[in-house]
């Protein structure tokens, strides 16, 4: 059975009806060798290429961010770090005296890229614990309790799938500014904090796989019905919590438009903000592109050491999210 | 407590008559409020609420500093005479057509190299990594690759015989280079999910075409584009939803530059709110995006009937 249902994706571009293939695929090569189709070997050279598109650009941060600004001018061909230099990275982090900084090629100013990743982590994580809590939460109402106005209550959370972030953004801007919240993380947070409708429509699809009856068997055990949500529901679900957490850190992590909005200085800037704060000032004779790319590395590892932890789960829960 | 097992011995007895058992189950309709009670908050406020005030805000001058003047359609009648509203549109339009023609090409051939080659969970990884940097750092590093004099995008046109671009200053390739900044980054996540799709057609399907002596291309046409339609509309919008709001890319590489010529919709509702403070006539340019984008739904809804599907 797996054999039959791996066959198409395996021997997709073999000879029409030949079925000695799944047996040949544990064969050595010599009967492999035969099912080598030209057409093969063209796609996985188009598929290398596109994969090859893909990373060149994080391989070229990398390459950049480890150079030195006057060497990058003269050798801006070399495939390798030229004049191999932690100047980037100390600039970024404040460790090189502002003379060094702007004989490197830096612009002198000061940015506190600690601050920032501190500030980055705060939101991100601020945004996720909350809201993916009160998500649960309601997830929980609109799939494990009974009540009367359920179904409609859940068709207006679904509405407002249907409100453009966007729009929303500038009304929100004021109201943040009416509550005295502007320039601090927590009005960078707060319209993020109490829900998202897809992470309830999200987890609300997940509650209702829990058997009934092991809800029940809690419920004769005396147990309340909150108890069952925190001690069955959540410990049941722990898959998907995890998957809708990483999704949300990493959507908190990576916006741009809104925490540039809100903040305005140091005290609530987020890395997104800071990049582009610091690729806008550009010193005498061009950017601080070492700076700038070591800068951008700074601010995609965490993501990047996240989607290593835990690149499976984030993969496969695609196919769900997009299609809603 | 009692209820229920109440309910559940007589559940097991008798067969219920539907009816009556529902009305003595536990009513739970407090603790669900209580629960829905933070998201509800979350809804109103920084959903609706602002959905509301949006739509009024456009029929208002306001700068921030004054009270909001109501002044009725005044800021729709100035929008339809002003010339960078109408380009911003054509921006806008431009940049879609090429972000989401070329993405759902490279996505589509992506996804299907990728049911026909390996489902390996290494490579579907590494086509998602753009998709978790920030639409900021794939902004600024091909700011970079593709850099007139220092670049490595350009060093290559040079080493293939072709002359430099000016990708991000030239007024003619700014739009097309920052939708393939896009189409980067989003490449891998719309060929997942058309991966997705793939996945749902049952293989038995080919295996029959095979036996039939069916050629690869035919059973592409035959079998993998008609089935997969009602996925790949849903993909369509929306990526086309994501695609009309496109802001971060611009606003760190071009600004809107040069000239107008990436002056997207939504670089011109910014600027208009926070460099001319123009709350009121940037609030009316935002109801038009939402105009825009629900036609824009309601169309390609209806065009690929995402909603229907041919499995059956």
């Amino acid at each position: 059975m797996t054999q039959l249902t791996n066959a198409p994706s395996t021997t997709a571009a073999t000879q029409p009806g030949d079925l000695a293939v799944p047996a040949a695929r544990n064969e050595p090569s010599v009967r492999r060798r035969k099912t080598i189709h030209p057409g093969r070997i063209v796609a996985w050279i188009v598929m290398i290429i596109l994969l090859v598109i893909t990373i060149f650009p994080f391989y070229w941060m990398l390459r950049t961010a480890l150079s030195s600004n006057g060497a990058l001018s003269a050798n801006a061909a070399s495939l390798l770090p030229v004049d191999f230099s932690w100047g980037g990275f100390q600039r970024v982090f404040g460790l090189q005296s502002i003379d060094d900084a702007i004989a490197d090629g830096g612009s002198g100013a000061q940015l506190d890229f600690w601050r920032y990743l501190l500030n980055s982590v705060i939101v991100a994580t601020g945004i996720t614990v909350c809201q993916v809590f009160f998500s649960a939460l309601a997830a929980y109402a609109f799939s494990r309790l009974k009540w009367r106005f359920r179904n409609i209550a859940f068709g207006v959370f679904l509405m407002s799938l249907m409100v453009p972030v966007i729009f929303t953004l500038l009304p929100n801007f004021l109201l943040i500014k009416q509550l005295g919240l502007i320039d601090t993380m927590l009005g960078i947070m707060l319209p993020s904090l109490f829900m998202a409708p897809f992470a309830i429509f999200f987890l609300r699809q997940f509650f209702l796989n829990v058997p009934l009856e092991v809800e029940e068997a809690a419920l004769v055990d005396g147990a309340s019905k909150i108890r069952v949500f925190f001690s069955v529901i959540v410990p049941m679900s722990a898959a998907p919590i995890a998957t809708i957490s990483i999704l949300t850190y990493m959507t908190a992590w990576n916006d741009y438009f809104w925490p540039l909005m809100v903040s305005y200085t140091d005290e609530s800037r987020v890395m997104t903000v800071a990049l582009g704060a610091f690729s806008a000032q550009s010193p005498q004779g061009g950017p601080d592109w070492a700076g700038l790319m070591a800068a951008t590395l700074v601010a995609a590892t965490p993501m990047i050491i996240l989607f290593v932890c835990f690149a499976k789960r984030i993969v496969n829960s695609i196919g769900f999210s997009g299609i809603k | 407590m009692a209820i229920t097992t109440q309910n559940l011995t007589r559940q097991g007895a008798v067969p219920p008559p539907a009816t009556p058992t529902r009305n003595k189950q536990p009513d739970d309709t407090k603790l669900a409020l209580l629960l829905i009670l933070p998201a509800t908050i979350g809804l109103v406020t920084f959903y609706f609420w602002p959905l509301l005030r949006g739509i009024w805000l456009s029929f208002t001058s306001w700068d921030l500093l004054s009270a909001a003047k109501f002044v009725g359609a005044d800021n729709y009648v100035r929008m339809v005479q002003d010339p960078v509203f109408w380009n911003a549109i054509g921006a806008t339009l431009y940049f879609v057509a090429v972000n989401i023609g070329i993405q759902t090409i490279v996505a589509l051939g992506l996804a299907v190299l990728m049911q026909r080659l390996t489902g390996s969970i290494l490579v579907r990884s590494l086509i998602l990594t753009p998709f978790l940097v920030s639409n900021v750092v794939a902004a600024l590093v091909f700011f970079w690759i593709l850099d007139f004099q220092l670049g490595i995008g350009n060093q290559m046109l040079e080493w293939i015989g072709l002359d430099r671009i000016g990708f991000f200053t030239s007024e003619d390739w700014a739009i097309p280079t920052v939708a393939l900044v896009n189409v980067w980054r989003h490449m891998g996540y719309t060929a997942l999910l058309i991966f997705a799709g793939l996945q749902a057609i049952p293989a038995s399907l080919y295996e029959a075409a095979r036996v039939d002596g069916a050629s690869e291309i035919r059973m592409f046409k035959a079998i993998t584009v008609p089935l997969l339609r009602p996925i790949l509309g849903l993909v369509l919008i929306i990526s086309v939803i994501g695609s009309f709001q496109v802001f971060d890319t611009i606003s760190v590489t071009t600004g809107g530059g040069p000239v107008n010529a990436t002056r997207v919709l939504q670089v011109y509702i910014y600027d208009n709110a926070f460099a001319q403070f123009d709350f009121g006539y940037a609030s009316a340019l935002s109801v038009a995006m939402l105009a825009i984008l629900m036609i824009v739904t309601f169309v390609q809804y209806r065009i690929t009937r995402a909603g229907q599907t041919d499995l059956n």
